[in-house]
């Protein structure tokens, strides 16, 4: 198929940036996103430009670096998918498609389709651990009986890749889910219970300080999560803020 | 140089014990004036940067990526091993590591993978203090799953995510130091070279990847976690950006490199779809728990299925060659790696592939489902249930299970596969040769250290399935802060390391150079035109099967693309800022000069062995006609590569291998 391309192209964090038309013809509907991607820049060296500049990683949908808004949705038009595991089968020959990075203040753009997601890094020292000695010294994993229902309702919410589609997609620009679903992995464990309280206050702290925005429960982040990563996260949180500061 | 491997002297399950109580220590008072630079976050280096922090030596850290938690450590599916013996199947510290000798092949050193057996289960209460959320089961207590090469179920998982959960439990072991002030974060970083201070690696140079600064950072030791080197095929299941340029460039500055040929082809993949792929996409060994595996047996069906004629669901059970359980009896689906790839390329190469390009084989669920379905009418007490009723209480089982591998699979192949067997074809995936280390895990540079998929140490000439994660781990969070604790002792009145010297500056100056060249040199070819080019020939003439002659031309076809790489690269935009092109520029002139050693090394071993195929080393008759033949007279060794400036002109030094605690057999699956 042939596509035309308008994509955001920005030198660094201080240029102004604009959108650009691109064309890529003989896409084919197996491809990846990001292997049209590829063909695009594989395009743009050959003519000595320079190419588009996005972030990317493992390519099956699990490292959390590609971010790309298309068409005005976080990771594009499928559900359920990072942007590296999107294919092009999802478009249609002679499509105008519309890439973005993912926006948010809390975000800044460091080039073209490429966000500094630093401020995720900083919420997570602020709590998002159990402060126990790494020296192997613990009591036997077994001592500890876990329900499976805790076990895998902490793994659903430890399944978050850390990607920010969420904060990319709400229009408040929160990272509720984000923060929730990291706060909810140790609230249900044991485990986390000694440094609940400290944790959801500092974690949720942190997030204010980095200027993420408020939930108003619009719900559109568990929409374009990639991981599906649910909403009663945030409750939880809230919950346990709330245990935390009473 | 002689080497050295250090081993400790006493029966095998005393060796570690004994070496840390006789091990020097470095007070806690003196550990705060003592620095460790860590190249990598992945299980390795993430494990090691938490615990150098924690006990109290201050550490940098530098990972590529925008977040340590994203190193490729995160795509591991399967799980991790440990000799827990919590099914009580027999499991134990020995029978671990005699699993871990002979899966592979008996090429790698018994008293590291003794010790990686004894730490083991160390690993599994460690992450689930950590808050790490294993699989359990209705009783709470930790689930366990089988994989291949082995008669016990020993494995540990977290869905099809246990990667990411090991690695964001060592992620958050760095976010607690990282918050403390005891782990200086360095992302978006890559390290280009390393510099030698008196004989001992003593800093490194980095390029900070967003504002193209080139930094000197110093160090007491420095740790190279920097993964492996699949990506020298171009097309592999690593992640776009992992590289061995940190290992190369030890390896250039006096490290030797150990066994660069032996790869891991792993069995179940997704088969490529055409010229534009960039990778490959692994499909866990896990579901070779429950997935039989088979091609059809008659030719016609083969034909019929290729042109759209039949589906392969309309084959029946005798219409179809489940030819692992044929070859293999004992093992079935479950043989290790290496067997399962080389059985499914045997069966593609006489034509029996089942898609369009002929390379893909069947993955089937079906028998599971009904198992499974089955079963759980009996626990829900259904009398006389329907085929439809089955199948959709045993889908339920399979998807709890596996639910995420399945989902990867269908929004990549546009197919269904609990209703359509799923195609795979066997992929590069991780590679067990690397960096030489001793006991110790430091490499033939004092002070430089080598851990995790990066060195050479455990997996011999194949690696058994959930046995990465768990050699990361050990290395991190168990080996090295012992073994380098040793060796800083003798730091402790060193004192601050200056980057003002003639070495970081030379070191600097080799860099920039060389960055230079890239952004000036106006070539005709894109960085990728000379990656496939070099993919092509690894995977067809040093890929599952390997010969003399093909060896020898992959030897000189690379070396041909490695000089025109350097007349014609082109990369576009500067050195001063985000470039994407220059980094990959940097890390395909590494690959183009390992691929050389690689096939030099591939060469040099004629003889099978795991991994490594030789077609001229292969038996002849008897019931193991065909399989792979090793050759324990004369290569039972670990082959140590010197750099001497062009590839082939690299010095062999062998490490002979002793087994005292095992006897070399040959490895038989069936």
């Amino acid at each position: 198929m042939n596509l035309t391309l308008k994509i955001w192209r920005q030198k660094d964090s201080n240029a102004k940036g604009q959108m650009v038309d691109y064309k890529v013809t003989e896409i084919s509907e197996h491809m990846s996103f990001l292997e049209m991607m590829d063909v695009l820049n594989e395009q743009l060296v050959n003519s000595g430009e320079e190419p588009v500049a996005f972030d990317h990683d493992c390519r099956e949908g699990i490292c959390g670096m590609c971010s790309m808004y298309i068409n005005g949705e976080a990771h594009g038009p499928d559900r359920g998918v990072t942007t590296c595991q999107l294919h092009m089968r999802m478009f249609k020959d002679g499509d105008t498609i519309t890439i973005e990075p993912f926006r948010a203040a809390a975000f800044p753009v460091i080039k073209d389709l490429i966000v500094d997601r630093n401020s995720f890094e900083r919420i997570q020292q602020a709590g998002g651990y159990i402060s126990v000695n790494t020296s192997g010294n613990t009591q036997d994993a077994n001592s500890l009986p876990i329900s499976k229902h805790a076990a895998d309702e902490a793994m659903d919410a430890a399944t978050c890749i850390g990607c920010g589609a969420c904060v990319a997609t709400c229009k408040n620009s929160s990272a509720m889910l984000f923060v929730g679903a990291k706060v909810s992995q140790y609230a249900l464990l044991p485990q986390g219970q000694v440094e609940a309280a400290d944790r959801v206050k500092n974690m949720v702290a942190q997030m204010d300080l980095e200027g993420f925005g408020n939930c108003t429960n619009t719900g559109a982040c568990e929409v374009e999560c990639p991981k599906g990563i649910s909403l009663d996260n945030i409750a939880r949180m809230n919950r346990e803020l709330m245990k935390a500061s009473i | 140089m002689a080497l050295d491997s250090k081993v400790p002297k006493g029966p095998i399950k005393d060796k570690w014990t004994d070496y840390k109580n006789k091990i020097n220590l470095v007070n806690p008072a003196n550990k705060r004036h003592i620095d460790v630079i860590v190249v990598g976050t992945g299980l390795a280096g993430g494990s090691a940067s938490a615990t150098l922090a924690e006990l109290g030596y201050n550490v940098k850290a530098f990972a590529y990526q925008d977040s340590p938690r994203r190193a490729h450590s995160i795509a591991a599916q399967g799980g991790i091993n440990a000799a827990k013996n919590y099914q009580g199947d027999g499991d134990s510290t020995y029978r671990l590591f005699y699993d871990t000798v002979k899966g592979g092949d008996y090429r790698s050193r018994e008293a590291n993978v003794y010790r990686l057996a004894e730490v083991s289960a160390n690993i599994i209460d460690q992450c689930v203090a950590q808050g790490v959320p294993f699989a359990r089961d209705y009783g709470g207590l930790l689930d366990n799953r089988s994989f291949g090469g082995v008669l016990v179920s020993r494995t540990f998982y977290a869905k099809g995510q246990t990667g990411q959960q090991l690695l964001l439990g060592a992620y958050s072991a760095m976010n607690r130091q990282i918050a403390r002030g005891k782990i200086e974060m360095f992302n978006r970083h890559e390290m280009l070279d390393v510099v030698i201070v008196d004989g001992k690696a003593r800093g490194i140079i980095a390029r900070n990847l967003i504002t193209g600064e080139i930094e000197r950072h110093s160090a007491h030791a420095v740790v190279v976690a920097s993964g492996g080197y699949g990506n020298v095929y171009f097309l592999s299941t690593n992640a776009m950006g992992s590289n061995v340029t940190a290992g190369w460039k030890i390896h250039k500055k006096g490290a030797y490199f150990a066994n660069p040929c032996y790869t891991q082809i792993h069995p179940t993949c997704i088969p490529r779809s055409g010229d534009y792929q960039s990778k490959l996409t692994l499909m866990s060994e896990s579901l070779r728990n429950d997935g039989r595996i088979w091609v059809p047996k008659n030719m016609d069906d083969v034909l019929a299925i290729r042109e759209g004629k039949k589906k392969p669901t309309d084959l029946s059970e005798a219409e179809r060659d489940y030819y692992l359980e044929r070859r293999y009896p004992a093992f079935g689906n479950l043989v290790p790696r290496d067997v399962a790839s080389r059985a499914a390329k045997e069966r593609c190469d006489a034509g029996y592939g089942v898609n369009a390009t002929g390379e893909a084989v069947y993955l089937d669920f079906a028998s599971a489902i009904t198992r499974y379905g089955t079963e759980q009418a009996k626990i829900h007490n259904i009398n006389n249930p329907s085929d439809a009723k089955i199948y959709e209480l045993g889908q339920k089982i399979v998807e709890a299970k596996y639910g995420n591998l399945f989902q990867m699979y269908e929004k990549i192949v546009d197919q269904n596969p609990y209703e359509t067997p799923m195609m795979i074809y066997p992929a590069v995936h991780y590679t067990m040769g690397g960096v030489w280390v001793d006991y110790n895990l430091m490499t033939t540079i004092p002070g430089c250290y080598c851990i995790g998929e990066a060195n050479f140490s455990d997996h011999g000439a194949n690696r058994l399935g959930a046995s990465a994660l768990m050699q990361g781990l050990a290395d991190g969070y168990f080996v090295l802060p012992y073994t380098i604790g040793d060796y800083l002792a003798d730091d402790i009145r060193t004192g601050k390391i200056s980057t003002e010297t003639p070495e970081f500056e030379a070191a600097e100056k080799e860099v920039k150079d060389r960055i230079d060249f890239f952004v000036n040199n106006k070539g005709t070819k894109s960085v990728d035109y000379f990656h496939k080019k070099l993919g092509k020939v690894m995977w067809d003439k040093a890929g599952m099967s390997r010969n003399e002659a093909g060896l020898k031309e992959a030897m000189a076809e690379i070396k041909a693309i490695r000089e025109e790489f350097w007349k014609e690269v082109s990369v576009p935009g500067g050195s001063d800022e985000l470039n994407p092109e220059l980094e990959k520029a940097g890390r395909v002139a590494d690959f183009l000069e390992l691929g050389e050693l690689f096939a030099k090394d591939a060469l040099m071993r004629e003889e099978s062995c795991g991994g490594h195929f030789r077609e001229e080393s292969a038996e002849e008759s008897g019931p193991q006609k065909g399989e792979a033949k090793r050759d324990d007279v004369n290569f039972a060794f670990a082959a140590a590569w010197e750099y001497k400036g062009e590839p082939a002109d690299a010095v062999l030094h062998k490490e002979e291998l002793e087994f005292n605690d095992i006897e070399l057999k040959q490895r038989s699956y069936k």
